[in-house]
């Protein structure tokens, strides 16, 4: 007897559709920013050039995972966290280990892993944000596709912050931040604020794409 | 047979050296089993003059007595100087003329004793049971007991302190980490079992290695919580080693562990997630052993305004506890923050003035017109140090698009970061 007629006689016994060859859908967490959620057990890239609001995403990824009172985990390649304003934007830093790699992507992709491998991470984040594209290049399709297998059917999100896409097909989500504008206050050279600003965030996915507008603001 | 012994000095240690058994009773008094001892040295006298003779040796100067109770041979001790030795029957005898105050009884039972003129030992002991029991209750029972020598009780043994401690020594000198490696799993495997047969863990462990140039290499893991997880401990110690190895061969290894108790926590479906600390501790140990030793922690403020002031804190430093503790709830912003993207070191900038304010910068990646600015945002701080600092600060927007923090110091300028 054929794999169809069996599957056939169980779903005629259990009358209904048996879906039994799909993949559930990842349980998802809020990011901090309405309109963008992120899921658990697989691998997220926030990409965009400097000064688009990607950093200021990350920073409200750890400030909603960490009052979600999960350990997270920055491997910052290029030490360019910034644990002040971290703190400002609510950041909880007793429960964020922080990973220095002092300009080292290669030390920062190890180090990763070893913390995937480790486990008990609600979110280990990536920061590849000022390492030169040419080197964030040069980790291997291999590297990115054993990442994501060690997230894999774990409660972890695992976050990258880059110029570009890098883990390509490995990425189950991808959010492309762009500023919009930048919103000054004030008479220049007299009285002129940074005040904000706007970001949109444009999402995509197998299932669906969006973009969500968010703004930050100057601390 | 019991005996006493009252002085000054370390009584404990005079005590372990003739009996297992040995009761701390006062700071100044000790009491021991003495069962068994006949055998070695005959008769109780012989016994005494073994102890005596062993307390003149190490220069202490104390009372003997041996008696079949351990409450006689303690009043004997405490009241008659030199050696005695009490022969069962005749304790009553023996203890007779010693006063009542060396039963310590409660100041309002002497006193009533006194007004019935009964200050010794003898005269307590003549008294009938009957009437005592109803005119002083259980107490006065108690001290007649005494008074007679027949009060009967076990030794509240003291425990000697536990050391867990193991070394080997090594018939040739050990170069390389590799051999060692089973050698310390030898000492590690061993230890471990001696603790967990008492239902105990550690959370600190001491190594130290006799090198063969008669140095001395010492090494010390401290755990976030007690373990005895010999395989993790087992690559911590691999870990530290090959990040600070002994410098000549090795030619004895020397191992102890610090025993406490082993936390026990309670899991539950929906705390958060946290990873394991012994787990955590084994893989921060690797991560250090590729990075640095000084690049992994969790970040903590420090109490000063000074610009890019912070500390990492090392996460093993709860004893016995996760050093992170609850969140504070309430701070998620509706709108984030701006976060800033910072240089470290700074980069070095040539900047052009226009109307005192900056117009063009130039530094290593960055390079543009700058086409909006906040600014100067005059900082300085601990000028009453030998460290100060003072900054005029600016907030920029380059042709490029970028936000940069940029400052003016006494060096020149300097790029402090991004906005991102």
């Amino acid at each position: 007897m054929g794999a169809a007629a069996l599957k056939q006689q169980f779903e005629s016994m259990l009358g209904g559709h048996l879906d039994w060859q799909s993949r559930p859908m990842p349980e998802l967490v809020p990011s901090g920013i309405s309109g963008i959620e992120l899921p658990r057990g697989c691998l997220t890239e926030i990409i965009g050039p400097a000064s688009s609001g990607r950093t200021s995403l990350l920073v409200s990824i750890l400030a909603a995972a960490t009052a979600r009172e999960e350990v997270c985990a920055l491997v910052d390649a290029e030490d360019s966290f910034d644990p002040v304003s971290a703190a400002a934007a609510g950041v909880c830093l007793p429960r964020l280990l922080w990973v220095r790699c002092s300009h080292n992507a290669e030390h920062a992709l190890k180090a990763a892993d070893l913390l995937i491998q480790g486990g008990g991470f609600g979110l280990v984040a990536m920061d590849l944000g000022d390492t030169p594209p040419n080197a964030a290049r040069r980790i291997s399709l291999t590297s990115w596709f054993r990442l994501r297998r060690g997230v894999e059917h774990t409660p972890t999100v695992l976050l990258t912050v880059a110029r570009q896409s890098n883990a390509k097909t490995c990425a189950s989500l991808v959010l492309e931040c762009a500023p919009e504008r930048v919103v000054w206050s004030g008479t220049r050279g007299t009285s002129q604020l940074l005040r904000g600003m706007r970001v949109r965030a444009a999402s995509t996915e197998r299932s669906k794409t969006c973009s969500p507008v968010f703004t930050v603001v100057a601390i | 047979m019991f005996a006493c012994l009252h002085g000054s000095g370390n009584l404990t240690a005079l005590g372990f050296e003739f009996s297992p058994v040995v009761e701390q009773t006062a700071p100044d008094t000790v009491t021991l089993d003495a069962s068994g001892l006949d055998r070695l040295w005959g008769f109780p006298q012989d016994v005494a003059a073994a102890i005596a003779r062993r307390a003149s040796e190490i220069r202490m100067k104390v009372n003997i007595a041996l008696a079949a109770n351990p409450d006689s041979a303690i009043c004997a001790a405490r009241g008659f100087a030199g050696v005695s030795i009490i022969p069962q029957g005749d304790e009553a005898k023996f203890l007779g003329p010693l006063p009542l105050s060396w039963l310590a009884p409660s100041p309002e039972l002497l006193e009533t004793l006194e007004r019935w003129g009964i200050r010794r030992f003898r005269d307590l002991a003549a008294l009938p049971p009957l009437g005592i029991a109803e005119r002083l209750g259980p107490e006065g029972l108690r001290l007649r007991e005494l008074a007679r020598g027949e009060a009967e009780r076990k030794l509240v043994p003291l425990e000697p302190p536990l050391e867990f401690e193991d070394q080997i020594e090594l018939e040739y000198p050990v170069e390389l980490l590799e051999p060692l490696a089973f050698l310390l799993a030898r000492l590690l495997n061993g230890l471990a079992a001696r603790l967990a047969t008492r239902a105990l863990a550690t959370d600190e462990l001491r190594l130290r290695l006799q090198l063969e140039n008669r140095a001395t290499h010492e090494r010390t893991l401290r755990l976030p919580v007690p373990s005895l997880d010999t395989k993790a401990l087992l690559k911590l110690w691999q870990l530290d080693l090959a990040a600070h190895p002994p410098e000549a061969p090795i030619v004895r290894v020397w191992m102890g562990m610090n025993p406490v108790k082993p936390r026990a926590a309670q899991g539950g479906l929906f705390v958060p997630l946290a990873p394991e600390p012994v787990k955590l501790e084994l893989t921060l140990a690797r991560i250090q052993a590729i990075i640095g030793e000084d690049r992994v922690g969790s970040p903590e403020l420090v109490d000063t305004h000074r610009p890019g002031a912070w500390g990492l804190t090392n996460l093993s430093q709860g004893a016995g506890v996760p050093s992170w503790g609850p969140a504070p709830r309430g701070q998620i912003r509706q709108s984030p923050n701006f976060a800033l993207r910072v240089f470290r070191p700074p980069r070095a900038a040539r900047v052009a003035l226009a109307s005192g304010q900056p117009g063009f910068i130039a530094a290593d990646g960055i390079r543009g017109q700058v086409l909006e600015l906040a600014g100067p945002w005059r900082t300085s701080g601990d000028w009453w140090t030998s460290n100060p600092w003072a900054r005029d600060e600016w907030d920029i927007a380059l042709s490029d698009g970028a936000l940069y923090r940029i400052y003016c110091e006494p060096r020149g300028w300097f790029v402090e970061g991004s906005y991102d």
